[in-house]
């Protein structure tokens, strides 16, 4: 038990040891300054001769948004016929069948979106072809994505007035060039120097030991499963993801990936304050996000480490945990610390089941992706958490009786309007995705569909409802794990996961854009004894008051019904 | 928009370039030089190749040592987890399924020395390890039936234990798989 609790808090402490120096570096990099990677540059520019851009061309928060839509559309399209046709196309050495349209629209949304829930097996839903061709591609590119449309906003606050944001390409390049590819090529590895498969040879036919004819699946997975966790996109090379022996061979193991999918996330808050010059603010940040991510881990571990107490009442020894869904190599320790961070960072990737975790620790998982910027996904957690402090800029504003500004940008109606609604959106989607959900399932329970709605669930009750309201969640945060007992791959799931992971990327990309891009260009007023200071410890609580006020008047019924509920009734 | 378009297409060729074929096949020619050399470590009884060691198999018979329920029935050619949540009326009962049929292979053996594990299904349901806990459990009835000494039995366990990390992180372990392979081998 100690060394399990030791486990993790070395897992932590090495996870912040390397994403310090890191951020320094990516504020260098997008700084244009002196890095030892500038070995790569005429890698770089050779790029940008093939592709025809110019990475000096500044472009306006618009062009921006312009570039990354134009790009992200052109990979659904492309990827959404690979998928449908992978089984007429090579390297599929498993003879894996092709996609259905609504399972393609699906997963070919969610890998571009940077989300990776996956309505398929690995092992029998995709060929290699489309493995590395589109969910790895993806992988690299969703992630490039959102750390380019960050660097933006980093160089929105770093001028005092300036409608110059950089260039969408060259920050997209540099994402992959100097963070995403060589940060993967050392973790994938280490990955495959301690099990993880990487050669192309198919599956595997052998007689066991005791005599029964089993087939293994394998694969090139190493390379995927160091982006799927750099990248914090989660998605699995096999149907049970980091669960899976083969995805996650060893203690050692599960922390490097434990550690991959925090370091760009904490890296970005870093390179943000440098990058401005403000790192007071960046620490304040850094400050609440670690003291959020806090409270959610530590009672998990208490819950899991817990044990079922049903279990106990059957009067087996608990002396691990719940054991449930969990590997025995990891321990419920690192099962629950990995449920905490992959539900803040929104990897979405698994090392358990968390369809069979304790209420409390489901309870915790559905906050921490309704919350989503804790840390948050590649680039986007930080500008989710943006929209939080525009909020807080603004009430705090109207508590003082001030003028509301944020970073020397006086902060008007138009920009706290688009907050509004971005923070609107996701409780809107979430209520409204799991009421569709529910009434369905209650309603027409028999419908005539590809699955019949009394078909979804694997568990009665409250419990049930959980796996609806979690599955609309992480679609919402674009975080991609799953209550994995509820049966998604039917026309149903696939179309409403589908839409509400289209919204739940581009608004709140869209949106922290719109505002930074306002803000930017608007004169600058130097702070004076009037201003609200963002950076002070009084500010932090606000922000955090905020956070937790938002969230449980948006979420705190659905909750009710679902994890709090089951925990009452298991005690009672 | 045609501004957007070419650099976009152009960009998504020499990055599928790079990073679905440069990288991936890096990765897999280094991985030649490890153990597995890149397609999982196997394990080999008599020139015989039994199995993966990463990769739990089912053991029913009563001559080997017992892995986890799974919910694949430690088929590799997927994986899967029950995905039972906790309060599960079903699913509780199956748990007391579980703990009678042990009981009833194990007489003498108490439920509070039955490790939780041995009852739940696995995450991947191709979980290799059991505890330590969870193979001492078992010693008894392997010695009945292979007609060793119980000592022997649980030196054998305690030899293939799998200490924490460096000796300081994570859970013991031992490998069922191993564990079998052993037990034959003293057989031969």
């Amino acid at each position: 038990m100690q060394t399990e609790i030791l486990g993790i808090i070395a897992t932590f402490a090495l996870t912040l040891i390397i994403a310090i120096p890191l951020g320094k570096y990516f504020a260098k990099v997008f700084a244009g300054q002196r890095v030892w990677t500038n070995f790569l540059s005429p890698v770089e520019k050779f790029i940008y001769k093939i592709a025809g851009v110019n990475p000096n061309e500044q472009m306006d928060w618009k062009q921006h948004l312009k570039a990354m839509l134009t790009i992200n559309a052109l990979w659904l399209v492309y990827g959404f016929f690979v998928l449908m046709y992978q089984h007429q196309l090579p390297l599929n050495p498993d003879g894996n069948s092709n996609m259905s349209p609504h399972l393609a629209f699906n997963t070919i949304i969610s890998f571009v979106v940077n989300c990776n829930l996956q309505h398929y097996s690995g092992e029998s839903g995709v060929s290699y072809l489309s493995q590395q061709f589109i969910v790895m591609f993806l992988q690299f590119v969703s992630a490039a994505t959102g750390i380019a449309i960050a660097i933006s906003f980093f160089k929105a606050f770093k001028e005092k007035t300036s409608v110059k944001l950089g260039n969408f390409w060259q920050h997209f390049t540099l994402a992959i060039t100097r963070v995403l590819l060589p940060l993967s090529i050392v973790v994938a590895l280490v990955l495959a120097f301690n099990g993880v498969p990487a050669s192309y040879e198919g599956k595997d036919q052998l007689i066991s030991l005791q005599g029964d004819s089993v087939s293994v699946s394998r694969g090139p997975a190493a390379a995927m499963v160091a982006i799927k966790h750099l990248g914090t996109n989660g998605g699995g090379w096999f149907g049970t993801n980091s669960a899976h022996p083969l995805e996650n061979p060893s203690y050692l193991t599960n922390m490097l990936e434990a550690i991959s999918q925090m370091i760009i996330p904490i890296a970005m808050i870093i390179a943000f304050g440098i990058f401005i010059g403000r790192r007071k603010l960046a620490w304040t940040i850094f400050g609440v996000m670690t003291i959020g991510f806090l409270l959610l881990l530590l009672p998990t571990l208490q819950s899991e480490l817990g044990g079922n107490p049903k279990i106990e009442q059957l009067g087996v020894a608990q002396t691990m945990g719940a054991m449930e869904g969990k590997e025995v190599r990891f321990g419920p320790a690192a099962t629950a610390y990995w449920s905490t961070i992959t539900t803040v960072v929104s990897t979405g990737s698994i090392n358990g089941m968390h369809d069979s975790t304790m209420p409390l620790t489901g309870l915790y998982q559905l906050l921490a992706m309704m919350i989503n910027a804790f840390y948050g996904g590649c680039g986007v957690g930080l500008l989710n958490y943006f929209i939080y402090l525009i909020i807080a800029v603004f009430i705090a504003g109207l508590m003082v009786g001030r003028t509301p500004e944020f970073l020397g940008h006086k902060l008007e109606a138009r920009e706290v309007k688009i907050a509004a609604l971005v923070t609107l959106i996701s409780p809107f989607l979430i209520m409204a995705g799991t009421a569709l959900a529910s009434y369905t399932f209650t309603q027409h329970g028999n419908a005539a569909w590809d699955t019949a709605p009394s078909a979804w669930l694997n568990n009665p009750s409250f419990h049930g409802f959980s796996e609806m309201l979690y599955e609309v969640t992480s679609s919402n945060a674009n975080n991609g794990s799953g209550f994995e007992g509820l049966g998604d791959n039917n026309t149903f799931w696939n179309i409403l996961t589908g839409v509400i992971l289209l919204f739940g990327r581009f608004i709140p990309i869209i949106g922290p854009l719109a505002i930074t891009g306002l803000l930017a260009k608007k004169k600058y007023i130097p702070e004076s004894a009037g201003t609200l200071k963002i950076d002070t410890k009084t500010f932090a609580l606000m922000t955090f008051a905020i956070i937790l006020v938002l969230n449980a008047l948006s979420y705190f019924p659905a909750l009710a019904l679902g994890p709090i509920a089951e925990y009452f009734s298991m005690i009672k | 928009m045609n501004k957007y378009i070419l650099p976009s297409i152009k960009l998504t060729a020499v990055f599928t370039v790079i990073l679905c074929v440069l990288y991936p096949l890096f990765i897999s020619f280094a991985a030649k030089l490890s153990k597995g050399e890149g397609g999982g470590e196997k394990v080999i009884l008599n020139g015989k190749v039994v199995g993966y060691k990463l990769i739990g198999q089912s053991f029913t018979k009563p001559q080997y040592f017992w892995g986890r329920p799974s919910a694949v029935g430690y088929n590799a050619a997927g994986s899967g987890g029950s995905n039972k949540g906790p309060s599960n009326a079903d699913y509780l009962k199956e748990v007391n399924n579980r703990v009678d049929t042990l009981l009833k292979y194990h007489p003498g053996l108490q439920k509070s020395e039955i490790p939780a594990e041995m009852v739940t299904a696995s995450g991947s349901g191709l979980d290799p390890n059991v505890s330590v806990k969870g193979a001492e459990m078992q010693a008894k009835r392997i010695a009945a039936y292979r007609h060793l000494p119980l000592s022997k039995v649980l030196k054998l366990i305690e030899t293939h234990t799998e200490k924490p990390l460096l000796g300081l992180f994570g859970p013991e372990k031992v490998n069922v798989l191993a564990l079998n392979v052993a037990l034959d081998e003293i057989d031969r």
